[in-house]
């Protein structure tokens, strides 16, 4: 039973993110590729997104805050911002780094500061929601094999 | 594309099994891509690092069939990576990335891609990538077949030999591809064309000897009142016909403007070929090299390259005319070790078509691999295939041969096989070359004689004419690496079809373009430079990628680069003919010639080919060639040289390294000799030409 309910909450919890546009399609597919081959698959690839994520976030954030900004190296980790958060299905992420790309070539600095303040914005949302996730995940498993 | 024949069990199952490389610097996507291919039951292999996947590619081609990569990434550009695969390994490339611009599609597309993705990649996508690996292969074959039917015309196909199929078949990919490009069918056609044309006329072999006379004779009535007719009396050779003088009155005249010009920018020349008959030779060469030069543009290796044909395997490849040229470098090029060969090579050069110098194909056979252009290197294979080629690579420089450098080797081959011209099949090509191209008629070498013939087909090997190569043995060495760098250039060869139109087979290469030494190096790009002075150089439109490949290693890969990129433009740009292709490689050549300086001068006798030191005294006489065509090789040449450094990173490096080899003992050795001309006309920089004079 416990297992049902956790597998109840789960659903849910992926549901509403991706109603929300926290996550799109693309992560079913990360879904798809879970299997018994691959079983921790969806959470590894989650911890490989968060601690790149991370670490783009904080390089744009330096280069953010530079008397001149450099916006061409600006532009290529956003870049990679996108390509990881699209990887993933991360969406609302994805269109935040859109928008910090468009900023960027605009060399607009009020709208690359508010467009990476949503990018910070949404990659928290994202991946708290994912680590909540994760945990499901592990507990389901956990109670899976006890069985 | 390898992968796929070579693929046991994915084979069978195909597209199961497909093996896959995929390089991506974003971990993410690049776990994600994994997991979805091997989803869909492909072998996968990853590197974050597009030189780490180079490496792995050109460890072992076979090993992979389709590559997906990145566009963005820290290391290497994903556009720059495509080129090279597709240069070096002809496999199927599919661009991946977050961006949609349409630019950047397009960009990918002509450089080559098969497909370009938007990241997040699908399994939808990813699940009908294999149709590209399957597509990829059957034009090949298709174009394997048609190739080898031309180049079989030409002489050069580089069915030579065995490698030859399969090199023929990346030759034609190659080919193919920078067809798209350039007009590689308009060109394969232009071969076959010629073929016929050129095969109609019996070639004569210009001889170092024949030359010298014909020098002579031409000094004696003084160049203004020099008629065909009146050298033809002096002269008193039997069997010799007016027509076979005016032809070859007409290269050294072209030859001799050439000199005059170059001779602003090196005196050597102009006194070279003002001195001596032999220097005519000599002087050949270097307007060969600097047509050469110019030819070769991008193919500068052209010379080299052809001297890199390896014998056996070049040529095959060298299919394209820069084949040609090249063969003709490789033929002369294989002389060296053989002479005897070379001079048959240099006969079967008419023949060389396909021939890929099976002989050769020990030393080539790496060259050319990829060039395209090797077809004409293949028909100097066959002549000769495999030896005279062969042998030059252990003339001299191997090394040095690797392209430019190569080319004294494959002259001399080509001046010093002169008695292998005949046969160097492998040769021929070069002799071919040189014959058309020399008018030096002093070829000296009986052989390179030969080789001049053999251009006749779709050699372009113009630069037959020059090889005089006495120092045969010298030139193979540099030849070799001259070949492999014609091999390299073979392939931007490929875009020089234009060589083929010019395959002056049809007069030239009787000439027997004498490319003095210093053709040698322009041997392979000799062989542009007739097709682009005189029409002999017809194949040298595809030689352009030989001299690229011959000549230096980095040329080569630059000029592959290059010559790729050149081809379409330099084309044009050369007289015409696809010199511009050739032009690399006979820049590439160039520098080999250099080296030949010794052939410049030595034109005047066969001797000078054997001074060439061994750089072939290529007596390349391009003086058929159009002086401006020369001219323009020349500059096409330094242009080339220049540039192919740049795209020498990705470029097959491997190749090349034989080559500079090569070509810098043939400097060396040349160096003795009249290196001035080498230095001078192409002013490759690139390759030490100077240095080895």
């Amino acid at each position: 039973m416990a297992i049902a309910a956790l597998k109840t909450q789960r659903r849910n919890l992926v549901q509403s993110m991706f109603d929300e546009g926290v996550l799109d399609n693309q992560f079913n597919q990360l879904q798809d590729l879970q299997d018994s081959s691959n079983p921790n698959f969806v959470e590894e690839v989650i911890s490989l997104f968060c601690n790149d994520a991370e670490r783009i976030i904080t390089e744009l954030n330096r280069y953010l805050n530079d008397q001149n900004v450099d916006f061409s190296k600006l532009d290529s980790y956003v870049h990679q911002l996108k390509g990881s958060s699209s990887s993933i299905g991360a969406y609302r992420l994805k269109l935040a780094c859109v928008n910090l790309r468009q900023a960027s070539e605009e060399r607009n600095m009020e709208e690359c500061a508010g467009a990476f303040n949503s990018i910070r914005r949404e990659y928290y949302v994202v991946r708290s929601k994912l680590q909540v996730l994760i945990q499901l995940e592990r507990h389901i498993v956990n109670l899976e094999n006890q069985q | 594309m390898g992968g796929s024949n070579g693929e046991d069990g994915g084979k069978d199952r195909f597209p199961i099994g497909m093996r896959v490389l995929a390089v991506d610097d974003d971990p993410i996507c690049l776990k994600v891509l994994e997991n979805l291919l091997r989803k869909c039951q492909y072998h996968v292999t990853t590197t974050n690092q597009a030189i780490t996947a180079l490496k792995m590619l050109r460890e072992n081609r076979s090993r992979y069939d389709l590559v997906i990569s990145d566009v963005n990434m820290p290391d290497m550009d994903g556009f720059k990576l495509l080129e090279l695969v597709g240069l070096e390994m002809d496999l199927p490339v599919i661009m991946l990335s977050a961006h949609s611009d349409t630019k950047l599609v397009m960009k990918g597309i002509t450089h080559g891609a098969c497909d370009y993705l938007l990241k997040p990649v699908r399994m939808e996508e990813l699940k009908n990538i294999w149709q590209h690996v399957v597509r990829k292969k059957k034009p090949d074959s298709k174009d394997h077949s048609n190739s080898t039917n031309q180049d079989k015309a030409w002489g050069g196909a580089g069915e030579a030999g065995p490698t030859s199929s399969s090199s023929d078949q990346k030759v034609n990919k190659k080919r193919k591809e920078q067809s798209e490009d350039e007009d590689e069918d308009g060109e394969d056609n232009g071969h076959d064309n010629e073929d016929p044309s050129t095969q109609k006329k019996p070639r004569v072999v210009w001889s170092v000897e024949l030359h010298r006379k014909f020098v002579s004779a031409v000094n004696q009535l003084g160049l203004d009142k020099a008629v065909p007719k009146k050298i033809l009396d002096l002269m008193n050779v039997e069997g010799l016909t007016r027509e076979n003088v005016a032809s070859h009155l007409q290269k050294y005249r072209l030859y001799l403007k050439r000199l005059s010009s170059v001779a602003a920018q090196q005196a050597n020349m102009v006194a070279a070929l003002g001195s001596k008959d032999p220097s005519y030779l000599r002087m050949s060469s270097l307007d060969g090299f600097g047509d050469f030069r110019t030819l070769t543009g991008p193919g500068r290796l052209s010379s080299a390259s052809l001297s890199s044909y390896q014998p056996g395997g070049m040529f095959g490849r060298l299919n394209s005319s820069a084949a040609l040229s090249v063969r003709g470098i490789s033929s002369g090029v294989i002389q060296q070790g053989h002479s005897q060969t070379l001079n048959n090579s240099i006969n079967g050069l008419g023949k060389i078509q396909p021939a890929v110098l099976p002989a050769n194909k020990n030393q080539s056979g790496t060259l050319f691999q990829g060039i395209p252009t090797s077809v004409e290197l293949c028909q100097l294979s066959q002549n000769k295939s495999s030896n005279p080629f062969g042998e030059f690579n252990r003339i001299n420089d191997p090394n040095a041969f690797g392209v430019a450098s190569n080319f004294p080797d494959a002259r001399v081959t080509v001046g010093s096989s002169s008695n292998n011209l005949p046969t160097a099949s492998g040769n021929p090509l070069l002799l071919q070359a040189n014959t058309r191209q020399t008018h030096t008629g002093a070829f000296g070498n009986p052989s390179s004689l030969g080789v001049s013939s053999l251009n006749q087909e779709p050699f372009d090997m113009h630069v037959q004419g020059s090889y005089n190569f006495p120092d045969h043995g010298r030139c193979s060495e540099n030849w070799q690496g001259a070949v492999q760098l014609s091999s390299f250039l073979s392939n931007s060869l490929s875009t020089s079809e234009a060589f083929n139109h010019e395959q002056m087979p049809s007069n030239n290469l009787q000439e027997s373009i004498s490319w003095p030494s210093s053709h040698l190096s322009n041997s392979p790009l000799d062989l542009s430079s007739p097709l682009a002075n005189t029409t002999n150089l017809d194949s040298r439109g595809p030689r352009g990628d030989i001299s690229q490949v011959g000549l230096n290693n980095n040329v080569i890969q630059n000029i592959d680069y290059r010559t790729k990129q050149q081809w379409g433009d330099q084309r044009h740009d050369y007289n015409g003919n696809s010199f511009s292709r050739v032009d690399s490689l006979v820049s590439a050549c160039v520098p080999v010639v250099d080296q030949s300086n010794v052939v410049g001068d030595k034109l005047n006798d066969v001797s000078l080919f054997g001074q060439l030191n061994g750089d072939s005294a290529y007596v390349v006489t391009h003086l058929e060639g159009e002086k401006s065509a020369f001219d323009t090789k020349l500059r096409s040449n330094e242009d080339f040289v220049f540039e192919q450094p740049k795209p020498h990173n990705g470029f097959s490096q491997n190749n090349f390294e034989p080559l500079e080899n090569i070509m810098m003992s043939m400097i060396k050795s040349e160096q003795n000799n009249e290196s001035p001309l080498v230095d001078g006309e192409f002013g490759f920089d690139a390759y030490s030409l100077g240095s080895c004079i």
